[in-house]
């Protein structure tokens, strides 16, 4: 397969390749046809569910935004998405710096960072009760709580990112602006902020990526307040659909459309932060 | 001078600490405060000592929910790393429309797990079926979620599904560290193919198989999801998940003391899960 300098494509690889695209394809062509047919077109052998719609209606569309209030849990999902995404790059940045430049040498400070890091491996499910309880007696069941929990759920996971990332910058940078006068916080935020920005991109598609698409947060805080985030409303109104399995598959379509789109458009920083944070 | 960079950094240090502590570890301490007594998440309750946790171990609903999660853990993360190997080389191989094929293979993961759980029902519930009709296969016909034996297969396929996608695009990044020199000295040796993946190719690649496993079991071990989506824990209970049973009998099952318990367990195992593992495959602190 690998004969010294020769660039002939490996056809093996091509054929594996080509198999597995298709077990990846099949489920998204699978939720398109679906989700444009009528249910009249639906029969129960396997050529009349996969068959190409006859007409491309996109009445199924309308109606499923109705009935799931589409507008709503998009702009719900997307408030949470940027907000906790800005305010995790704002605070656990700071955070990361505070506990990278004197965890070293400070025993409160590496204390301070063994003990947020190791949150990392408290599940959801033990604090899922409390919490719930905890948000109803604060008032915080509702969006503004869930962007709360999330804050804190991914401080270990970027904290340990930030304040790794931290060791390849060097203290003189910090130095030189002190000789200035400048204040530590101001120093922060002129020199260090920027030149941890390959680090925020990694943070944010990592933390985009996993609350957009978390279901269990929003469904024990928000459970009571009428609101829903996309995934949220497509568990939420599942009775709905009913039978009417197209109108469920355009819903889901339509709950996956922004996140393939995100996807298109930002491939690469995607694919390079999430190798980035797995490998740290 | 010295004294402002201190107090600065106590002045960002404690409130986000304040932060972490209120909404991380006083749930958690709430919550192992609660696996000490008989609340039903509402109304008075009290204290019963160690009695849901003598209870937990003989109760049979309980241990088929670990017995159950820790089997999909295991099978999974096997067919996963075995699957995202095999495509990992054939992706880092001479191949035409790279770049295509990269994008292609990672769609699934940012694909929310709920919504993917819904389609895959579908196609476990109709489509499979209707399949294994027109082949005539008696087997087939049925849906395997309906069957307590086969449904945890369906639950693992839209694991893998996923999962796939973020391990592949991990070994991808490992392969890349191997110089190409390596390939060409082994070749000289007669190390091509299975052997030189074997001798040559796996051993370097080492670190990046660890992140895989720890990744893998303990995302597994937590499945919510694709439970919801697919099965809601039926049928007979045989796919109920430790998440799942702590969330569907905790929040609105009145056993919240109980499923407290459960949840103490649960991260436990976690725990020492995860410890075991950084154990066994050492040294990764000293990489961050």
């Amino acid at each position: 397969m690998k004969e010294g300098m020769t660039k002939k494509t490996n056809w093996t690889a091509m054929v594996v390749l080509i198999l597995g695209l298709s077990a990846i394809a099949f489920p998204l062509y699978m939720t398109l046809v679906i989700a444009f047919k009528q249910p009249s077109e639906m029969t129960n052998s396997v050529s009349g569910i996969l068959s190409l719609p006859k007409t491309w209606s996109l009445d199924n569309f309308r109606e499923a935004m109705r009935v799931t209030d589409f507008w709503n849990s998009l702009k719900n999902s997307l408030v949470i998405t940027v907000l906790t995404v800005v305010l995790s790059i704002a605070i656990h940045s700071l955070m990361g710096y505070a506990l990278g430049r004197n965890k070293s040498h400070s025993k409160f400070y590496s204390f301070v960072y063994l003990f947020i890091v190791s949150g990392m491996f408290v599940p959801f499910a033990i604090l899922m009760m409390p919490l719930a309880k905890q948000t109803a007696e604060l008032g915080l069941a509702n969006w503004f709580g869930v962007i709360l929990l999330y804050v804190v759920f991914y401080m270990p996971m970027n904290i340990l990112l930030y304040s790794g990332y931290l060791v390849n910058i060097p203290m003189a940078l910090e130095e030189a602006a002190k000789v200035d006068g400048a204040s530590t916080w101001r120093t922060y935020w002129k020199i260090i902020f920027p030149i941890m920005r390959p680090m925020h991109a990694t943070v944010a598609v990592l933390t985009a990526l996993a609350v957009w698409n978390d279901v269990m947060t929003p469904l024990v805080i928000m459970a009571g307040s009428d609101q829903n985030t996309l995934p949220l409303a497509q568990l939420n109104f599942q009775t709905q659909f009913g039978t009417n399995y197209n109108l469920a598959f355009a819903s889901y379509l339509l709950s996956l459309i922004p996140i393939l789109i995100f996807y298109v458009i930002c491939q690469k920083q995607i694919l390079n932060g999430v190798v980035n944070g797995a490998v740290k | 001078m010295k004294n402002e960079r201190k107090r600065t950094f106590l002045l960002i240090t404690i409130p986000i600490l304040a932060l972490f502590v209120c909404f991380n570890t006083i749930p958690l301490i709430r919550g192992v405060i609660y696996s000490f007594t008989n609340f039903k998440g509402f109304g008075s309750y009290d204290w019963v000592g160690f009695r849901n946790y003598i209870d937990l171990f003989s109760d049979g609903r309980v241990g088929k929910s670990y017995l159950f999660t820790f089997k999909l853990a295991v099978v999974t993360t096997v067919v996963v790393n075995v699957l995202s190997l095999v495509l990992a080389l054939a992706l880092n191989s001479k191949i035409r429309a790279k770049s295509f094929f990269r994008g292609a293979y990672f769609l699934p993961n940012i694909l929310g797990a709920l919504v993917v759980g819904y389609i895959f029902n579908y196609f476990f519930t109709y489509i499979l079926p209707a399949f294994g009709a027109m082949i005539g296969s008696d087997a087939m016909s049925s849906s395997i979620l309906s069957n307590p034996d086969s449904a945890w297969i369906g639950i693992m396929v839209v694991c893998s599904w996923q999962a796939i996608a973020m391990n592949t695009i991990i070994y991808i990044s490992g392969l890349q560290t191997v110089p190409e020199d390596v390939y060409e000295a082994g070749g000289l040796d007669g190390a091509t193919g299975w052997k030189q993946f074997r001798y040559l190719t796996f051993p370097l690649i080492i670190p990046f198989f660890s992140i895989n496993m720890v990744l893998c079991v303990k995302n597994f071990l937590m499945v919510f999801d694709q439970i919801m989506a697919l099965t809601k824990g039926g049928p007979a209970q045989s796919t109920e998940s430790i998440s799942y049973l702590i969330y569907n009998n905790g929040m609105s099952g009145g056993q919240f003391g109980f499923q407290s318990a459960n949840a103490v367990i649960f991260f436990l195992v976690i725990v020492t899960v995860s410890v075991a593992q950084m154990k066994f495959t050492g040294k990764k602190e000293e990489q961050l």
